[in-house]
């Protein structure tokens, strides 16, 4: 099947096997590799992407549901050579170890601010139960999601 | 204004942003499954739905015809490969050692064994190839339970290993802790159960590779925490070729927690395929391959008698523990409940009598191996566990049955009664982070208020842990004479070189998983030759680039690979000093180096920077006498003792009356890990092992059925925690000197999770304390307490 779909501002179009997953398109044929797979059953949220504004878990979209959407991975975060606020807020709180949660963890952070603006320890708690960190046991990534909620305001 | 010297000499010990996180928060650093190569082929492993069978035929036809397949194989198509070597084995006692090979060829025992492979142009084509392999199967009587398969009458695993005995090691003096258990005024027995945990790193295992005919050499690329130990035992244990015809990688790893320290069948497999294929091979887990294939962790049970006097002072310990293996053994499997449990028994405590007896136990459950803290935490459980026991045994409060028993400061080093074979507890204040714990938490107050819950029908309850633990393996001497460990040494290595201008590179053996090795190692750097942190690169996780390292696990990074680095620097500026002595016509016994400049004692204005003499070193046309050129060194650093970290770890829970789910109120740590280099780092390792430690006390469980099959198979069924099943973790830090290394540092990667698991279950046993409950075993999931509560209730 034929797909057109917006990746970080860039059209890519591609024939694809109709099963074909979202994150295995933004992977495998757009070459971006941000976006992380770990679990296969939707519980993990490594593979968050934007999605028309909203943050979805790219394995559980198939690449034609997309089809004609618009699509913002972890590369396409920074503007200008400049970091997004939630990316500098990860750095500069140690809201990552390994690394390989953090693309997911980082954009359903930019949905949650852009939902909730100032939210409190529960409210980020709550919001970020889809995304699965086993290195910081959410301690830094929680002061992250504060750091950049106050930055950004 | 400062300089740049004066900023970075205060770089050990601050808390420097990581160099790591420039690409991983922007998405471009590269894991394995990132890795693309020209005519790569995608592999798929077929894997055993049986806990215990014969494999009777195997049919590929139909999947070698399905389209995009470009071949498929079976055990016999690598019957030439022996089977991986076990690298660790119990010291002193014979091991019944049976391992996975390549492929099983006619047998498998636990569900997920790899029986077969599919070689296609897409991952999709091979997975679906997979569904076209014919097996016969005869299936076998299966046993999970490690008691069970250890009694008579059991179904039997191995030929080699009768009554699925791996094997019966022990330490200790067993005549003289009977007697002291036999002259005891009290003695408390428990069985205590360690379930088995599923380590979940966020990334998976996986690995590729190529094979150039030419040469006959190999390239492997996997997700590893040792890939110099990976070479080393495919090239020599496996393949029979020389290391040099092998080079393995690491790129990113993306969380290992232990289960990337072992070579599994798949990596030999990647390489034996790619040389048959004659194109780049990759295979990536799929989560549920992951916990059916990859080690798990834990699964001990022990039944502890410890016996005490009427005051609390304790005076023998003495456990028998079974420990589960697995359906065939991983790498390092013997050595976790042997040398890094049994030897670590006697806890923070002066024991006069202790003996310990493991059996490693076959089952039809997948490989058991070290997962965070390995053997550590199954022996601080027991040792904690045990002393709330007697506290409870005898009606005392369980802080002062701690400090009745602590090994007092003056008593270092310590020898725990020889259970360490020779190897003493390095240094430890014991009462100092129990004190500053029992401020944070305000104890007085909280038994105050616990009092008045309890009046209003409330559970609310205290725990804790003061624990120890031991990191920096190990001294090469106590490994190869005492026989404990790989059998070959345990050092670690550390290349620095200063380029011509100024900037330096350095090449260590460790291998990080996310515990940002490049920067403290560029903290010391920078710290040592006073230079800015952004002059110094780390480079890892390559054989061909690195020298030979151990790898990164039991917290020896800091204790062993760090201190080969700070040893590399003073033989880098002892030789700035005989450059500089000669650049200013001096005596080399008057040049200072400090700060980054080498001058003649007392004239600070006549320094030559560390620049300069790098310059000078490297165009070489005018040195000392006999010097070489080039500002370069390696060190090999062979640590003299293990150190032993230690602190102490409160947890405060409720209990929901009606659902029994245990509610976290807080969690408090103190931890005295000796020197630390960069204190965000050491806290992040601290909050992540707490995180993993209360997820073992509260809800994780690796649960097969009676058939052997795995019912936590994926992350719908095994409890990885959330953000929203934490509270916030208070932790703060005691500072104990060590003199085992210069640096001073101890090791910090598992002290949360060897701590956190007794802190929580102590203080869910206080909490029910008032309904008779002494103990129950983990996870303590609402239904677990709640079935306790309804019967103690009656």
């Amino acid at each position: 099947m034929h797909v057109a779909i917006t990746v970080n501002g860039v059209r890519r179009e591609a024939d694809l096997e109709a099963r074909t997953l979202l994150v295995d398109f933004i992977r495998d044929q757009v070459g971006l590799t941000g976006t992380k797979i770990a679990c296969d059953t939707s519980q993990c949220g490594s593979c968050t992407v934007d999605l028309d504004g909203k943050a979805v878990k790219s394995c559980t979209v198939l690449a034609v549901q997309a089809d004609g959407g618009a699509v913002t991975t972890i590369e396409g975060l920074a503007s200008n050579g400049a970091l997004h606020a939630v990316q500098e807020a990860f750095r500069e709180t140690h809201g990552l170890q390994c690394g390989f949660c953090t693309p997911g963890m980082i954009m359903a952070t930019v949905d949650l601010l852009a939902e909730s603006p100032s939210p409190s320890d529960d409210e980020i708690r709550h919001a970020l139960e889809g995304n699965l960190c086993r290195c910081t046991g959410y301690e830094n990534i929680v002061r992250a999601v504060h750091e950049a909620a106050e930055v950004s305001r | 204004m400062t300089t740049v010297a004066e900023e970075t000499a205060t770089l050990v010990g601050a808390p420097v942003k990581r160099v790591e996180d420039a690409r991983l928060i922007t998405g471009a650093a590269k894991y394995l499954d990132d890795l693309k190569l020209p005519g790569m082929t995608y592999v798929a492993i077929l894997r055993s739905p049986y806990a215990h069978a014969r494999i009777k035929s195997i049919d590929t036809t139909k999947a070698a015809e399905a389209p995009g397949v470009i071949g498929v194989y079976t055990g016999k198509d690598f019957e030439h490969l022996p089977a991986l070597p076990c690298a660790w084995q119990a010291g002193g006692v014979e091991n019944l050692v049976n391992t996975p090979r390549a492929l099983e060829i006619d047998r498998v025992t636990f569900t997920g064994a790899g029986v077969a492979a599919v070689v296609a142009e897409t991952r999709y084509a091979a997975e679906d190839a997979l569904e076209l392999i014919d097996v016969d199967w005869e299936p076998l009587d299966v046993v999970v339970d490690v008691e069970q398969a250890a009694a008579e009458g059991a179904p039997q695993l191995h030929e080699n290993a009768p009554g699925n005995i791996v094997m019966d090691w022990s330490t200790g003096d067993a005549a003289a802790t009977d007697q002291a258990l036999a002259d005891a005024e009290v003695v408390v027995k428990q069985r205590l159960v360690n379930q088995r945990l599923i380590p979940t790193p966020m990334e998976v295992r996986g690995a590729a590779a190529t094979y150039e005919p030419a040469t006959g050499e190999y390239t492997v690329w996997m997700s590893s925490q040792d890939p110099h130990i990976m070479r080393l035992l495919m090239t020599a244990f496996v393949f029979g070729i020389p290391e040099t015809k092998m080079r393995c990688i690491a790129l990113h790893v993306g969380g290992g927690f232990g289960t990337k320290i072992f070579l599994y069948h798949e990596y030999v497999l990647m390489a034996a395929l790619a040389e048959k294929v004659g194109r780049p091979v990759k295979w990536i887990e799929t989560r549920s391959e992951n916990y059916a294939a990859t080690t798990h962790g834990r699964d001990h049970v022990t039944y502890v008698e410890i016996g005490a006097d009427r005051d609390g002072t304790i005076t023998a310990l003495k456990a028998k523990t079974y420990a589960n293996l697995g359906g065939v053994l991983s790498t390092i499997a013997p050595g976790i409940p042997t040398t890094l449990y049994g030897r670590m028994l006697s806890g923070a405590y002066r024991i006069p009598n202790i003996h310990c007896q493991v059996l490693g136990v076959y089952t039809n459950t997948g490989m058991v191996d070290a997962y965070r803290g390995a053997g550590r935490p199954e022996a601080t459980y027991v040792v904690e566990r045990a002393v709330d026991l007697v506290a409870n045994e005898l009606g005392l409060d369980p802080v002062d049955v701690r400090r009745r028993n602590f090994i007092p400061p003056d008593a270092f080093p310590y020898d725990p009664v020889g259970i360490l074979r020779g190897l003493r507890y390095d240094s430890g204040e014991y009462e100092k982070p129990l004190d500053r714990a029992l401020e944070i938490v305000d104890y007085d107050g909280f038994r105050a208020e616990q009092a008045e819950a309890r009046k209003q029908g409330r559970y609310r309850g205290i725990g804790f842990s003061t624990y120890v633990e031991i990191c920096g393996a190990a001294p090469s001497a106590w490994i190869g004479t005492v026989g404990e460990g790989w059998g070959a040494s345990m050092w670690e290595s550390a290349n620095i070189r200063v380029h011509l201008t100024g900037k330096v590179a350095v090449t260590i053996g460790t291998q990080p998983q996310g515990q940002g090795h490049q920067t403290t190692v560029s903290q010391v750097v920078a710290s040592e030759l006073g230079i800015p942190i952004e002059d110094v690169t780390v480079e890892i996780g390559d054989t061909l680039n690195t020298p030979f390292g151990y790898g990164t696990y039991a917290s020896r990074s800091a204790a062993v690979g760090a201190v080969a680095v700070y040893n590399s620097l003073q033989k880098i500026k002892a030789k700035a000093r005989r450059i500089a002595a000669h650049m200013l016509e001096a005596d080399v016994d008057d040049i200072v180096f400090e700060e980054g400049k080498a001058y003649v004692k007392g004239s600070p204005e006549s320094a030559k920077t560390i620049q300069e003499i790098a310059g000078a070193a490297a165009l070489a046309y005018d040195l000392p006498e006999g010097e070489e050129p080039f500002l370069d060194d390696t060190t090999y650093y062979d640590p003299p003792n293990c150190t032993f970290p230690f602190g102490t770890h409160i947890a405060v829970v409720e209990i929901d009356a009606e659902t029994g789910e245990t509610r976290l109120e807080r969690y408090v740590a103190v931890d005295d890990v000796g020197k630390v280099i960069n204190p965000m780092i050491v806290d992040g390792q601290v909050h992540g092992g707490i995180a993993q430690g209360i997820a073992q006390a509260l809800w994780e469980y690796g649960v097969y059925d009676e058939n052997g099959q795995l019912t936590t198979a994926s992350l719908m069924d095994y409890a990885v925690p959330k953000a929203d099943f934490f509270p916030s973790f208070e932790v703060d830090r005691t500072e104990t000197p060590t003199d085992v290394n210069p640096m001073g540092v101890k090791g910090a990667g598992e002290t949360g999770t060897i701590a956190s698991t007794p802190a929580v279950v102590n203080a869910v046993m206080d909490a029910l304390a008032p309904l008779g409950i002494r103990h129950l075993d983990m996870p303590l999931t609402p239904e677990r307490v709640w079935r306790a509560m309804e019967q103690a209730k009656g």
